[in-house]
């Protein structure tokens, strides 16, 4: 990744390796629009969850990573602590500050403007950017994509809870499988090798496992220690081959991060 | 209020994690253990909250139609189509299922 930091400058046209500038829109476009509309989703299974129309567009405006509103809201209408909830969702939006970090190299940005455009740093906005040649390709990349869904998703999502607010019940319109289906579009791309995989797996037992005993969204939280349990248990069958299931581990998330990013265009 | 308290500690945390990867300097959390970290515990979260998501009833586990909703979300995204369409493949098989009395 490191060979990335120091891009080249050059305007989108012109030199190897350029993009024009209309095909970074109209791929940030393609993704910020099919993103962007999903939020029709969450506002149907915010609405339906039993928060009020004020409570579901703060979230949107606020919280902006899908993910973590989803889980927040699922938690909630669980029956979940509100600190619990919470927990679970800001863990999720944890993956954000490692996009961040990525990104703050590529767009170069002064930091002034930093705190402004932290907002925009999610999934979708790294993908679109990471995957762009030039500094001027990746900068016009994040704000297309960032504004299209900005603007998309907080729109999308108050038609949302209107709607759910005149059809009533959500159930009935089978809209209480939205929030599961946009988890697992979220994690496919994510499952490439024997690790993720197994973390996922490990991930799933403890979290039915442990959901008649343990109070709601507590299971989730639990969920997320398959993780370090699964790398513990890796780097253990690794043996004496010491740091190396690291390094080769930090390798592979190179690869996972690309990966993702070439997910994401294909949407 | 306590949705509105989640709410704040949401957008707080998450909004602080965002501007963190921004703010500090390169390397700091660029660790090979903690960038592995951080791409699995998304995975783990995620697919724990898929399957709960699918097959919780409160504190009970049960089998009803978003299970039918789910599998077909897998379906369409195994067959690599869009994200909108594997969101409307599981709302539409839910309530196909459920308006036969599954």
């Amino acid at each position: 990744m490191t060979e990335q930091t120091a891009l080249p400058d050059a305007p989108g046209t012109g030199g190897a390796g350029a993009k024009p500038d209309a095909a970074v829109v109209r791929d940030a476009l393609g993704v910020g629009v099919a993103v962007g509309l999903s939020g029709f989703a969450f506002g149907v299974t915010s609405a339906g969850s039993g928060l009020t129309l004020a409570q579901t567009c703060a979230l949107s405006l606020l919280v902006f990573t899908g993910a973590s509103q989803f889980a927040l809201v699922g938690a909630l209408a669980a029956g979940g602590n509100p600190l619990t909830a919470a927990a679970g969702a800001f863990f999720l939006g944890v993956r954000n500050a490692f996009y961040g970090l990525r990104l703050s190299q590529l767009l170069a940005l002064p930091r002034a403007v930093r705190p402004f455009a932290a907002q925009w740093v999610i999934d979708e906005t790294a993908a679109v950017a990471l995957a762009q040649p030039t500094r001027r390709a990746v900068r016009i990349g994040f704000t297309v994509t960032g504004l299209t869904l900005y603007v998309l998703w907080n729109l999308t999502t108050l038609l949302g809870a209107l709607g759910a607010e005149a059809i009533g019940d959500t159930d009935a319109w089978g809209l209480d499988a939205a929030g599961p289906a946009v988890f697992l579009a979220l994690l496919a791309p994510m499952l490439k090798d024997t690790t993720e995989r197994a973390v996922a797996a490990v991930a799933v037992l403890l979290g039915l496992g442990l959901l008649p005993v343990l109070p709601a969204g507590v299971p989730v939280l639990v969920a997320a220690l398959a993780a370090p349990l699964v790398l513990w248990a890796r780097g253990r069958r690794a043996g004496g081959a010491e740091d190396d299931g690291a390094v080769r581990g930090a390798a592979e998330d190179d690869g996972a991060v690309r990966g993702a990013a070439e997910g994401e265009d294909g949407r | 209020m306590s949705v509105w308290i989640a709410i704040g500690v949401t957008a707080v945390g998450c909004y602080a994690v965002k501007l963190l990867g921004l703010l500090v300097p390169a390397g700091a959390l660029e660790r090979p253990l903690v960038r592995r970290l951080a791409a699995l515990l998304p995975v783990a979260l995620l697919a724990a909250l898929t399957a709960q998501q699918t097959f919780a009833d409160g504190q009970d586990l049960v089998l009803d139609a978003r299970a039918a909703g789910v599998a077909a979300a897998a379906v369409a995204l195994l067959l690599r189509a869009p994200f909108l369409l594997v969101v409307a493949a599981a709302v539409v098989v839910t309530a196909g299922v459920r308006a036969m009395g599954g």
